[in-house]
């Protein structure tokens, strides 16, 4: 049996989207940049993708906004916990989910008090990405 | 078995040679006929190669991105390569650095152990790179060589990760060919249900 397809559980009317949302996809890796813009833009999410944390502060440096960024904590440059510190200090009031292959107790707590507001790790799938539009769709 | 003869035990030998490879003949013609998503959970039951993952990639493929899934295994591959590239390269001068200070061993002990540092550092850099990218497609048996990697990078063992190397190599070569193997047969199967559906032989 295959599974439903995101889109065919994202349209019902349960869930509600108001308006489109806004995600900004923020990863150093490419294959993961494409996997999970194509999960967002698959429920009509309107995504913006960035390779590193400065390039993510720079959109918002550029007066963009979102609803929802998808923040790696490993990158090059400027990491997700630098990048979640700099964006709250800017005032940055998105929902923020770091995102990330394996962390340490220790890494998960520092993330969690530089802002994020969740922790996902990799693959996003489906139903958790489903669960995240939710919450953000209904703030 | 005391008192069978030699003959009767080749016979039974052969009997046997001729159902198994009957079963692995109807194996591989079950999974090439099988629809594509049994297809591969029944190859993963198997052989373990993909997981689940595989078919998120799958269900993400339609009609406005037809292209989806051999997109990203393109990438996919660009980036392993490149990755693998780079962690040969580091562990080959891991060995350099080991072979040059043993013969000068006072005089650059400290700096071999900060080089050393840095170079298991980025190896497992890369590794997170490339067990991220893998447990994106699905490429389940890569990722979990990629962890016990990352592990004899952790604990700075140059001949454990020489080995790990040489296995991610195979398991990462074996994915590939099986990958290659599915897209022509997906190729095949479009084709030929084109075909069936052609105005000419309908």
């Amino acid at each position: 049996m295959d599974s439903p397809k995101l889109k065919d559980l994202a349209s019902g009317s349960d869930f509600g989207f108001r308006n489109k949302l806004r995600a900004l996809v923020v990863d150093d890796n490419s294959v993961i940049r494409l996997y999970m813009v194509s999960l967002l833009k698959d429920v009509d999410v309107e995504t913006d993708e960035a390779e590193d944390g400065k390039a993510a502060v720079t959109h918002f440096l550029e007066g963009k906004t979102y609803d929802i960024i998808l923040m790696d904590k490993d990158m090059p440059q400027m990491n997700g916990i630098q990048a979640t510190r700099i964006l709250r200090e800017m005032g940055v009031k998105a929902k923020i989910v770091g995102v990330t292959a394996h962390s340490t107790d220790e890494e998960k707590r520092e993330f969690l008090e530089a802002g994020i507001d969740d922790f996902l790790v990799k693959p996003i799938t489906s139903p958790q990405l489903i669960e995240l539009l939710k919450d953000v769709g209904t703030e | 078995m005391l008192g069978l003869g030699a003959a009767r035990l080749e016979a039974d030998m052969n009997r046997l040679m001729a159902l198994l490879f009957h079963q692995f003949i109807w194996k591989e013609k079950m999974e090439k006929l099988a629809h594509p998503s049994t297809r591969w959970l029944m190859w993963d039951s198997a052989q373990g190669v993909l997981d689940e993952q595989f078919m998120q990639l799958q269900q993400l493929q339609d009609e406005s991105s037809p292209n989806f899934v051999s997109e990203v295994i393109s990438i996919y591959f660009r980036e392993s390569e490149k990755l693998l590239k780079n962690v040969r390269s580091l562990l080959s001068a891991l060995h350099l650095i080991r072979t040059f200070v043993a013969n000068w061993r006072v005089m650059f002990l400290s700096h071999r152990a900060d080089r050393e540092c840095t170079d298991y550092r980025k190896i497992g850099i890369h590794l997170n790179q490339l067990m991220g990218s893998s447990s994106s497609v699905g490429a389940k048996r890569v990722r979990t060589v990629c962890l016990a990697f990352r592990a004899a990078s952790e604990h700075r063992s140059w001949s454990g990760c020489l080995r790990s190397l040489e296995v991610l190599e195979h398991e990462y070569c074996y994915l590939k060919t099986k990958l290659h193997e599915l897209f022509q047969m997906e190729q095949q199967r479009v084709m030929a249900a084109g075909a069936r559906h052609h105005p000419l032989l309908s």
